[in-house]
């Protein structure tokens, strides 16, 4: 079981509150993914349910049972940090083994839990060494084994990722799921990263400032942002934000527009303007548009190579179902 | 030329290096040589360097006259005492003031500090009152202590650096593996630290031993250590430079074996977090 609640949670450092009254419940199974912006607050949250910080009011629920005056050992969960924070002086073998000493366990079930980690994730030859001669994916996969013996109500990821090169980022994303679609249980993963967010997650919390903004599935925060700054956050290339007249037009104050959702055309469209800058990916041609009133560079996101150059006009039309309209407070007009 | 002019700066500056060096070891090597003459020509002039009759007559004048092993293990007993004892007190606060400072911790530090500016005489008044009332003068207990709190803010102080170095993150990983705060002390800090507190015990235990002021006025027979073995060879039987220079070669051998065995270990400590 790892069902977690948080009921009117808030955390103040000094005079500065960082948390908002906050109310959440992550169900047990779940990933979920807290992604914001830096100093959101996202970090912060993990840490008053991991209990590394005192909430400065509220409730923090595991399991229905109160845990906010619970010392992190005695919560039952599990974290994984950023920086790994292995024990360097300990081997590979002592520092997956290091929270069943913490518990007391027997000799035997500590040598076959570590056996079994080390299996599930490819560290059985290197057992024996110090974390200071592995490389920066295998030492994250011993802070994860770290975590996994234990078998912790929850586990608590602190942008685990960020510290690896990309190749090896996207590597480690699918581990990590896969381990969730093995163990089966929560997790909690904080990250700045929409796209970790949007490839891992069961449900993506949203914060900004200390407020969550929206809670939903991936797809729900694509699809139906509830406001403008999570439909400016979520999705890459960024969603295009019109203001002026063509947002008036649609009875808006802001409209949006992403850049997948227009059609891209030489000679005839609503919209007309010329092509900046253009970023070729082989599979992808994203193009910076200029001279389309209310938002510049206006980018369009379009399929396999495009014979545009720069200075080239281009027409443009955007799908009508997929615009977004928000209102002077950016909130989301349905 | 310019590999020239590097070769020549090369030589240079390893010449002034040596200088330095042997000026600041040759009071220890004459003090050496002195323990070897006999008193005459210890105080001859011209004086002798290495042409005279070596001897170890005084040595044996000085173990003869003053029971050198007791001594020896007062300074032990002492320097290492006080050592311990400010390594279980300076573990402690050292790991607060690292790891959960509050807004006073620089304040502290630096107050801690202070004391070390304090003339020692200033004090020596009440504590030796204080000796008297307790019945610690002359012990080895009551020095101990004192030592131990006259070294505290530069055992604190050298902890703090090094504690600054270990990742707090470490530790909060510690926690939520289950570790409690002894376990994260024991298990976790210390030994990651242990360069550092290796290096502050070394420096520590030398300036223990070396202590004086304290050490000559606080003791007189029973918890006398080698401080007081040396100075017992000076002024009161009038000039006697050749066996107070075996009685001072004797006192300050086992720290300076001990300090060239260890050196690496100190210079490590000491430069520790300096280049990252």
């Amino acid at each position: 079981m790892g069902q977690i609640r948080l009921e009117q949670v808030t955390k103040s450092f000094g005079e500065v509150q960082v948390i908002q009254p906050l109310d959440l419940t992550l169900e047990d199974g779940e990933f979920t993914v807290f992604v914001g912006p830096s100093g959101c607050g996202k970090s912060t949250l993990l840490r008053l349910i991991a209990g590394l910080e005192d909430v400065s009011s509220g409730r923090i629920l595991i399991d229905g049972k109160d845990a906010t005056a619970l010392v992190p050992a005695k919560r039952g969960l599990a974290m994984v940090f950023q920086s790994y924070a292995l024990y360097p002086h300990m081997s590979v073998r002592r520092n997956i083994a290091f929270p069943l000493r913490m518990a007391r366990m027997s000799r035997a079930e500590i040598d076959r839990r570590v056996e079994e980690a080390a299996e599930v994730l490819n560290l059985r030859e290197y057992l024996d060494r110090r974390p200071g001669q592995l490389s920066g994916g295998q030492r994250q996969r011993v802070a994860i084994g770290r975590a996994i013996v234990r078998e912790p109500a929850a586990f608590l990821f602190d942008e685990p990722l960020s510290n690896l090169d990309a190749a090896l980022r996207v590597g480690m994303r699918m581990e990590i799921s896969e381990l969730h679609k093995k163990l089966g249980t929560t997790m909690i993963y904080v990250t700045h990263d929409q796209v970790e967010a949007m490839t891992m997650a069961d449900r993506i919390v949203v914060l900004q400032g200390g407020i969550i903004e929206q809670v939903g599935s991936p797809l729900e925060l694509y699809q139906r942002p509830c406001n403008q700054f999570v439909a400016g956050f979520i999705g890459s290339p960024r969603m295009n934000l019109i203001e002026g007249p063509e947002a008036a037009r649609e009875g808006a104050t802001t409209l949006g527009i992403r850049p997948e959702h227009l059609r891209l055309s030489r000679s005839e469209g609503p919209w007309e303007g010329t092509v900046g800058v253009s970023e070729h990916l082989g599979s992808d041609t994203f193009l910076h548009i200029h001279g389309i009133p209310g938002c510049d560079p206006f980018t369009v996101r379009a399929s396999g190579e495009v014979d545009l150059r720069h200075g080239d006009a281009v027409f443009l039309t955007p799908d009508r179902a997929r615009l977004h309209r928000f209102d002077a407070e950016g909130r989301r007009i349905e | 030329m310019p590999r020239a002019i590097r070769t020549q700066r090369k030589l240079l500056t390893t010449a002034l290096a040596w200088f330095v060096g042997l000026l600041i070891f040759f009071p220890i090597l004459w003090t050496f040589l002195t323990s070897f003459k006999t008193e005459a020509e210890a105080v001859a002039n011209p004086p002798l360097f290495l042409n005279f009759d070596w001897t170890l007559e005084n040595y044996a004048v000085v173990q003869e006259r003053s029971d050198y092993l007791r001594f020896l293990w007062n300074s032990v007993f002492l320097a290492g005492g006080s050592t311990l004892l400010g390594i279980l007190v300076g573990v402690p606060a050292a790991w607060s003031m690292a790891f959960v400072p509050s807004r006073r911790t620089k304040d502290i530090l630096l107050w801690m500090l202070s004391t070390k500016m304090l003339p020692a005489v200033g004090v020596l008044y009440p504590i030796y009152l204080i000796f008297i009332r307790l019945g610690l003068l002359d012990t080895r207990v009551g020095l101990v202590v004192v030592l131990m709190l006259i070294n505290l803010p530069i055992i604190v102080w050298m902890l703090y650096t090094y504690f600054r170095e270990i990742p707090g993150e470490i530790l909060e990983a510690a926690r939520m593996d289950g570790a409690n705060l002894r376990s994260e002390l024991l298990y976790v800090l210390t030994p990651m630290a242990l360069p550092g507190i290796a290096s502050t015990v070394l420096l520590n235990f030398i300036l223990a031993w070396n202590e004086a002021f304290w050490t000559l006025n606080l003791t007189a027979v029973d918890a006398a250590p080698l401080t007081a073995f040396i100075a017992s060879y000076s002024s009161p039987e009038g000039l006697f430079f050749a066996k107070l220079s075996a009685a001072s070669t004797m006192a300050i051998a086992p720290i300076l074996i001990l300090g060239w065995f260890s050196q690496k270990q100190l210079v490590r400590g000491l430069t520790f977090g300096a280049v990252k």
